[in-house]
This record gives structure tokens, sequence and C-alpha cells, in this order.
């Protein structure tokens, strides 16, 4: 925060630019409730916000334990900011083990605000403190405010007629009301929510409500908190805005694309994180004629989902990384059938079960490669949550267009994390309609009229559909190779051939927009000599990073790429023009293995896979160690790793296990390789 | 035809759309030019003939049927029907199937799979459609033997069964394809034997007046692989006069209203044990031999008829089993739609807003 951001005002409110909160309890305290509230008063006042939840993969795990705490951070600006802060100014701590769990991320000297009811010699036992930090003075660089909220709160709702563990729950609505206050926020929409929310429990929600009032009252009233903050709307566009999570933006996407379509929506789906609230947000939406199927498992739901095509429905499955291991033999199906079809991945840490809760990119090779045979199809990736929407209808453009099942990459960050959205005007929705066969295409050799189900639109190679229901035009498709032009089952082997190439060619040619370069110093060849690229959700914190670093007057030049199959048409010119090229990936180097194997260009890799987004500061020191050519190719093993340009930055691991061998804790920081003789071969 | 009449607001039909004003379906009209390809003597020749002269007859016009197969000899079928068809991949045809019938209630659709296809590989997507009850005809061909990969064993082959996976005899229990239905809750099950034209005609035609899932297991003579007896009761085959399990009697015949007795001179019949309540080989002429009851809602009768192939008999009565109504899942899918927007499509925008939105001025 930056407290020392803007001076005080004369009221004693002191107004600043932008502030990371974050709200940390036990799993059973409701604290991604109270974030996501939080987070919906400022952006209904105005702010720009990004948001990070994270949360055990237990449902409950140990109560007062480390392993059970579950976080939400939030960024709030009033400037268009992009990612949800990197370190924390103000910690709100339900207990010890929230405390101790995220302590350490806390800004010097910023603001904690604390439960002291669990502080006891068992709570602090749970936690694993030896010591009562309240006492020992470790707190002592920070602003402490040590507040007994279960105390409060329950006192507060002692009229309500609630068993006291009810009372106690309250905790995280008094401190809500009491953050609130601190930020000048209103909770009256908090207070419209909770109404709803717990409509048929009239205690509970008087009791709700009470709390979150007391909070705010408390601040108000105690003298304990000398200043208020506030931070100011943010200058957004105009229009009207919603505060949206990316698990419902591509909801929503997908709904806009099939009424563009002027289909019904059909989803085929199977619950697992964290995919499933898009199943649960659209399976609220039968009224707009969107149709969800909870399948048997994920072969079951692509395999609906192929029959609903078939039938002329969108046809939509949505899954995370096990899940599209299932699933890959129908996609390679949906392939060779060629028909419309668009596949979610909100990718999670993997292999296996890997970090349900937590993201990763670590799924880029298997979208583009992971089936047997050659089985091309496009693949775009969401990069931010507001973009949920965009990219949903754009794989279903392309789906439909194409008629070809399409992956759209999201992540756990994305899904989970929410920024202000810009609803959009019907009128600016692209119309995706296509046309369905209803008459015969062709002749036979005797005259009479035929449909030809493989033959081809020449400028987009896309096949007429024909669905069932239309007279005439019956016809059979399925995982046999198809003749050309017929659809017959052929085993020629110039045919299959011809078909491979075909559906080859027919991908290759979809039209994707070119890749656009960010550099305020001019276009590439003539800006910045050192470009960052990257994919997914690393787009936020790319974007920020960059600007800190040209705010340190440093040139740097930032693509993201939207479309990763097939790639932009200028992606290898573009990339020719910069010195250096850095892709910073949450998996080992995946997008920097694909950019060489499509543009022979070399890369320099910037990888982790923690399971958390990359922080700002952290991308902003590689990115100007990489412009001031500070890179490790120095130590042999790493200039090993690096100097073949195929296996890609290990980078992490090497450097531990130098570390290791000199002695040293490598301490955990990724660290950057690099290859001179590829950096060569990239200019 | 548009698939999306129903965005536009046109009422959607509820049953196959027939074939009424036209000139009625002939078999032509379902056969298609393919050359069909199974070996001579194989059973899905037959059931194949049948199926090409029953679709006329059903009154729904060839492109309001759909056939969907997954992978093996049986599941080539599609291609020799003239109706729309998906030879999908081994095991899921149900699922495909399941995408079409749900979305769909224009159209009839029917699953051809065999006993790998089926009982193995696609084991569970074959209990969840039983269980939901969607709207499919599914056509098990059992010849208990993978044809297509050149004879394994299947989940349908007895215990000993030689093949080139098991030089030494199959050591796993098989699966009777009827008592897993029954368990999985279908609403009509029933058997037939590919070699018996009329019954299988009778059967199938039961099975496609049926609303909801429908399970017909096929005995089907694969020759090139696995040549079962396949001679039904009564087609002159030997008989043998004490052995109420005898192969050569072929398998009992069940008839709804009729008491379930067989071998020479109906010497047999079914009984209920008053002990146990299990059904047993009794004497013909036992006043209380079961009669036949398929609509019997509770299926632990029609599963113990199924279970006698274990027990008493060489294998089980081929018939229906059990036909109970049940309201389908593709019923209960369409009527949550079509109440949850009697005044048509929810508008977009509005759903876009939402209630939590602000507008920041220009
Ligand atoms: C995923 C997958 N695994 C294995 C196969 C190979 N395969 C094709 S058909 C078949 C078994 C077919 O047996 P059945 O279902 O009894 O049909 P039949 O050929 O006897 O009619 C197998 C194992 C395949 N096509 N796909
Ligand atoms: S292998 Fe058996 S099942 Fe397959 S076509 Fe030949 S006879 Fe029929």
């Amino acid at each position: 925060m930056p407290t020392d951001q803007l001076p005080e005002r004369p009221d004693g409110v002191r107004r600043l630019e932008n502030v990371v909160i974050r709200f940390a309890g036990d799993s059973g305290d409701g604290m991604q409730l109270t974030g996501d509230r939080f987070g919906a008063q400022a952006a209904a006042i105005g702010n720009d916000v990004a948001t990070l939840p994270n949360y055990p993969a237990e449902i409950r795990a140990p109560s007062g334990t480390v392993a059970g705490v579950s976080s939400y951070q939030l960024h709030i600006a009033d400037h268009d900011i992009t990612t949800p802060g990197d370190q924390p100014d103000v910690l709100i701590a339900m207990n010890p083990a929230a405390l101790r769990a995220n302590i350490t991320e806390l800004r010097p000297g910023g603001v904690i605000i604390l439960d002291t009811d669990s502080f006891t010699e068992l709570g602090l036992d749970k936690a694993g403190y030896e010591v009562d930090p309240l006492t020992d003075g470790s707190l002592d660089s920070y602003q402490l405010f040590a507040i007994n909220l279960t105390g409060l709160a329950s006192a507060a709702v002692a009229d309500h007629n609630l068993k006291r563990k009810d009372a106690a729950r309250t905790k995280n609505m008094y401190a809500l009301g009491l953050v609130s206050w601190m930020f000048s926020q209103p909770i009256e929409d908090t207070a419209d929510y909770l109404r709803k929310r717990f409509a048929s429990k009239p205690d509970v929600q008087a009791a709700n409500i009470a709390a979150l009032r007391a909070g705010w009252i408390y601040g108000e009233t105690t003298e304990a908190f000398a200043t208020v903050y506030e931070v100011k709307p943010a200058a957004l566009p105009p229009g009207t805005y919603r505060h949206m999570k990316g698990n419902k933006g591509i909801a929503y996407g997908l709904v806009a694309a099939a009424h563009q379509a002027g289909m019904p929506l059909f989803l085929g789906a199977y619950p697992i994180t964290p995919a499933s609230e898009v199943l649960h947000e659209l399976s609220l939406l039968t009224s707009y004629d969107v149709r969800s199927f909870q399948a048997e498992d994920e072969i079951a739901a692509i395999g609906a989902a192929i029959g609903g095509s078939f039938a002329g429905m969108l046809g939509v499955t949505v899954t995370s990384g096990p899940g599209m291991a299932l699933k890959s033999e129908a996609i390679g199906l949906a392939v060779i059938m060629e028909m419309p079809l668009v596949i979610v991945n909100v990718q999670r840490g993997g292999p296996s079960t890997g970090l349900p809760t937590k993201t990763e990119q670590s799924d880029l090779l298997q979208a583009l490669y992971g089936r047997h045979g050659e089985a091309p199809l496009p693949v775009i990736a969401a990069r931010s949550p507001a973009d949920g929407f965009a990219s949903a209808l754009e794989a279903a453009r392309i789906a439909l267009a194409y008629r070809t099942p399409v992956i759209l990459l999201s992540d756990s960050y994305i899904a989970n994390g929410s920024e202000p959205w810009r609803v959009p005007e019907l009128d600016e929705l692209p119309d995706i309609g296509i046309e369905l066969a209803t008459e015969p295409n062709a002749v036979d050799e005797v005259g009479n009229p035929v449909f030809l189900p493989y033959a081809r639109d020449p400028a987009t190679l896309a096949r007429p559909l024909a669905i069932p229901g239309t007279p005439g035009l019956a016809h059979r498709i399925g995982g046999l190779e198809k003749q050309d032009l017929t659809g017959a089952v052929s085993y020629d082997a110039d045919n299959h051939d011809l078909m491979i190439r075909t559906r080859q060619s027919k991908i290759d040619g979809v039209d994707v927009p070119p890749l656009e370069v960010d550099d305020p110093a001019g276009p590439p060849g003539s800006g910045a000599d050192v470009l960052v690229i990257g994919w997914g959700s690393t787009w936020g914190p790319i974007g920020e990073a960059c600007r800190q670093v040209r705010a340190d007057g440093l040139k740097v030049a930032q693509a993201h790429l939207r479309h990763l199959a097939p790639l932009p048409a200028n992606l290898a010119s573009v990339l020719s023009e910069y010195h250096t090229v850095l892709v910073p990936e949450m998996n080992l180097g995946q997008l920097a293995g694909h950019l060489r194997r499509e543009t022979l260009i070399d890369t320099v890799g910037y990888n982790q896979t923690r399971g958390m987004p990359f922080q700002v500061s952290e991308l902003a020191s590689v990115i100007t160690r990489v412009i001031q050519g500070v890179v490790d190719d120095d130590t042999p093993e790493q200039a090993a790793v690096g100097g073949n340009g195929a296996a890609k930055v290990v980078g992490d691991v090497t450097a531990r296990l130098t570390a290791a061998k000199a002695g040293v804790g490598a301490g955990g920081k990724t660290t950057v390789t690099h290859s001179d003789a590829t950096r060569e071969a990239g200019r | 035809m548009s698939p999306t009449g129903e965005a536009e607001g046109a009422a959607r039909a509820e049953e196959p759309a027939g074939t009424a004003g036209r000139r009625a379906p002939t078999v032509a009209d379902f056969t298609t030019a393919n050359e069909v390809r199974w070996c001579p003597g194989c059973g899905d020749h037959a059931i194949l003939s049948t199926m090409r002269g029953l679709l006329p007859a059903l009154g729904v016009a060839p492109e309001n049927t759909v056939v969907v197969s997954g992978i093996g000899c049986s599941s080539r079928l599609p291609y020799y029907l003239d109706t729309y068809g998906i030879h999908s991949i081994h095991g899921r045809a149900p699922t495909f199937a399941t995408g079409v019938s749900i979305n769909r209630p224009d159209l009839s659709v029917w699953v051809v799979t065999g006993d790998g296809d089926a009982l193995s590989i696609g084991g569970n997507h074959l209990i969840h459609a039983l269980r939901r009850n969607v709207n499919l005809k599914i056509l098990l061909f059992n010849n208990h033997i993978y044809g297509l990969t050149k004879g394994q064993f299947s989940p349908a082959s007895k215990v000993g069964t030689v093949s080139p996976s098991s030089p030494h005899g199959s050591l796993d229990y098989p699966f009777n394809p009827i008592a897993l239905a029954l368990g999985a809750g279908a609403t009509f099950v029933a058997r037939t034997i590919d070699t018996d034209r009329r019954h299988l005609t009778a059967t199938l035609t039961a099975a496609a007046a049926h609303k909801g899932a429908a399970l017909i297991e096929i005995r089907q003579g694969c020759p090139t692989f696995n040549n079962i007896p396949r001679q039904p009761r009564g087609s002159g085959g030997a008989t043998t006069e004490n052995d109420p399990a005898s192969p050569e009697l072929g398998p009992i015949r069940l008839s709804p209203g009729l008491p379930i007795v067989f071998g020479p001179n109906d010497q047999w019949g079914i009984v209920r044990d008053p002990n146990t309540g299990e059904l047993v080989v009794g004497n013909g002429g036992d006043p209380r031999v079961v009669v036949h009851d398929p609509g019997t809602q509770n299926s632990t009768y029609a599963y113990a008829l199924s279970r006698l192939a274990e027990t008493a008999l060489g294998e089980a009565p081929i018939g229906v089993y059990r036909s109970v109504s049940q309201p389908s899942f593709d019923q209960l899918f369409q009527e949550r739609l079509a109440t949850a927007r009697p005044g048509g499509r929810g508008e977009l925008r509005s759903l876009l807003t939402g209630s939590d939105s602000w507008v920041v001025a220009g």
C-alpha cells in the first residue's frame, strides 16, 4: 500500500492508488465468500480489481493447521491492473495458522488485523507456534491490530437465537464490515447479498447482517484505527461492467456463442476441479436453452457432446487435465468426423491428480499433440478472467466455421480469479452461425442427386454438415478413414494421405489475427531488443512487469498468444526482429519448444511450477536481467541444458543441484537459462 | 430442416417424425449400396436383414432414424442401413447416442454393440444409459467372443474358453447380460436369437415400441471364431429326454401370460420354490408353474429367470424379461427445458448484465 503513496487528506482519509489485501483463515471460516464480497464491493464503487483465491485440496483439512488455511487475495486500484498483486499490504488472519502461513509474504510495515480468539495454547500449538507471536516481538515491524473478532461478533449477534458455534461463525462478516469501513467501502450490497443468500434461514440472515454492521461500527467508533483509506474509482472505458470470474466468463461466452450461432448449447461434463463451476453455471441456464448433462465420466461427457453436435447442437465439454487424458480418443474421433466441438481444459497442477486446486500451464503440449495419429486441431487460450468470455466465443466461432474440435485452455488462476468485465452490447458480438446442408450437393454417375459429406468449401476446407431429420442427406460417419468427398470407408493409401494433408491444411488455414506487439519504444525492429512473449494467464503478470521495467527507463516489448494452433502467420517475422525473446511459463518450457518447432527461433525460458501465478516483481527482475544481458549461461550445467535448445530450462533443478553440490541452499528461486548459440539463430 | 427449429419458436415433435403423407418407406429405402463384409454364415447378416425388414414397418422415416455403434464386427452395421449413423469408438456408442437422443426427441435412436464393446470396454456406459432410461434401443450382438480382433475370449465367454489369449482356458467368470441390465434398472430387457427371424422381429418390434432404454441381447453365431450351437428350440435338433439343461433343447421361450413349460411334451416347467422363493425347474404339470409376466415392476422375478441359465438350464430363456413403464430421461430432460422457458428463451443481454453490474459513464 503504499501508505507512503499519497499524503493524508485533511479529513483523515488517506488516498491510495492501489492496495493488496489478503483474507486468510481456516477452510471453515468463510474466507472465500468474504474475499469475494470485498471484491464485489470494490468493483461496484468502480475500482479495478483482480483476485486470487487459494485454498487447500481437501474440503476440510484439519482445522487450525497451516494445511487447512484458505485465503483470498485482492488487488484493488484506481487504475488499470491485471494481477492480484505480489505482496499483501494488509493481512486479515482469522487464526494463528493463517498468520503463520501468510506472514512471510506480507509487505514489511504492512497492516495485520488478527482475531485473537484462537491465539490460545491449543491454537498456537496446532499452527506450530512454539511462542506466541503476539508477545515475542516478531510482529513489531508491522502495524498490528489484534482484536477478538470472534468474541465481538458473537456478542453482536447474541439476540439472534443462534447456537454458540453458529454465532461465532459470523466472525467473517464482522471482519468484512471492519475492513470495509477501513477502506471506505459501502456494505449495503453485501447486506443485500446476505438477505438473498440466507433467505430461507431468517436467524442466520439477520445475524450475518448484524455482524457485518457491527464490524463496520467497530471501526467507526473505536479509536484503534487512526486512518481510513480510500481507493478512488479507476478510469475504465465507458460501459456496463460486472465483476467476472474466469469460469463464469467462459460459461457466459459459450451461451453467447450458441445465441450468436442460433443453436442450442449442449454441455456434456463430469465434475472436476477447477472446471466444475462451468458445469454449475451452465446448469443454471436452462431457461436460455442451455442443455447440460452430467455424464458418468469424461469419456461419456465428450461422447454425448459429439452426439449433440451431430444432432445440431453446439456441443461443448469442459474438464481439467486428468479428464483431458480420458477424452483424447474421442477428440480424435471428432477430428476425423470433422465435427464442431468446444473442449475447455481448465488446467491445474499435474501430472495425475497433481495439485488439483493450484494453477499451472502444463497441458499445452497435450492440447497441441496429445492424440494418436495426425490429429490437428485449433488451440486457443484465455489470458485473464474477463477474457474467458471472448475466448469461449472465439473457440466456438472456429469450431463451427471449420467443423473441428477446438481446445480452449484456461487455468485454475483464471477460473477462480475475478476482475471487472465490460458487458458487451449484443450488436458487438460476432455472428457465428453456419448454414446446415439441406439439399444434395452433387449428382452421381447416372445423374441422381447425392450428398457428399466430405466435399469442401474451397475457402475454409470445411465440409457440409447435414443433421438427422434432413431428408435425402442421410449418411454415416465414424472413425474409419473416409474417402474424399463421399465419406465412405476407404482403406486406400493415397486417399488416406490426401485426407491427412487436407485435415492439416484446414487447420493451418484457420483465420487467426496477426500477433500484435506492445512496445511504446517502437515497432518490432526499431524498439526494444527484448520481447517477452507468453500465453494464457501469464498475460497479467507479464504486462505489469513490462510496465514496471519501462518505468525504470528500460525498453521491453510484450506480445501474447491467444492462438496457439495455428499460430499467427507473422509470428516468426515478429520474433526474429528481437535480439532476445523471453518466454515465462508456468511449466518447463512448453511454449518455448513449440515456438522453436514452428519458427526455428530459440528463446530464453523462465519457468516455474509452484502452483501460483508469477509475481510481478519476480518477472520484472528477470526481464531486467535479460535486458542487461545477465543470464546464467556461465553456469556449466545450465549451459548444457540450455545449449542444445531442445531441453529448455530446467533451471530450477539445475540451480538446486548446483547449489546442493556447493553446499548452499538454492532458496527455491528459478533461474533463467539461455543458449548463446540459439540466441544467434533468433536474430 | 433446422436443428434449431426450436430456437425459432417452432414446436418440436415429441415423437420420431413419421412418414405420413409420403410414400411408405421400403426395405430399399433403408438399404445402402455398401457391400456387406461379414464372414459367410455370420449371424450379423441375419440381424441386418431383419433390421432392414423391420424399420420400414415402424413408420419412422429413414432420416429420423439414427444408428450408433461402437467398434467390432457387429458395429459395422450402421454402414449397411441408409439412415443417419455414427460408427464411433470402442465401447462408447451409448454416450454418443445419448447426446443425440436427449436433444432430439424427434429421432429414433438405435445402438449396435458387441459383447466386448458393451460389456468390457463399454460396461460403464451401458449401465448408465440403462440406469438413466435413455430412449435408446440397444442391440447387443452376443457371440461370446471378440470377433474383429480375431477371437479372444470376451466378458461373455464361459469359464475355460480356449482362445488365442487364453490358450489354456479362460479363468474369468462371465457376465450374464440380462442380469446385468436388470441390475442396472433397465426398463426393457429381452433376449433373442439371430437364427429365428420371427422371434427376432417380434422382439425388436416390442423394443422399438418401448419408451425408454431397451436392452436386447441377441445370441449371435460367429462361425469363424466361436461356433456356438445355435439351433432354437423346436427347430428339429435332437432332444434329450431326461435333461432339461441339454443344449440340444434350445432356449426356453417366454411368452407373456403363458406358463413357462418346455421340453418334449412340455414335460418340464419353471416353478417357484415355496421355501426360498427361487425359480427352479420342476414338473411341467405342476400347478405352481410360473405364468410369465414381463410387466412385473419388481425385477426380482426377471432376475431369477435370467439366472436359471447358470443353475438349471443350458442357456437363458429367450423373450421379453421385463417391460415396465417409467418416464425416459429424454422426456424428463425435454420437460425440464420446456418448463424453464415457458415464454421462450431468456434474453441474453440481461443474463450477461446480471444484477450486480455498474455503469462507467463516458
Ligand atoms: C480403444 C480400443 N481398444 C481396442 C480396440 C480393438 N478392438 C476392436 S473391436 C474389439 C472387440 C470386439 O468384440 P465384440 O464387441 O464382441 O464385437 P464383435 O467383433 O465380436 O462383433 C476390440 C478389442 C479398439 N478398436 N479400440
Ligand atoms: S469374425 Fe465372427 S462375428 Fe466377425 S464377421 Fe466373422 S463370423 Fe461374424
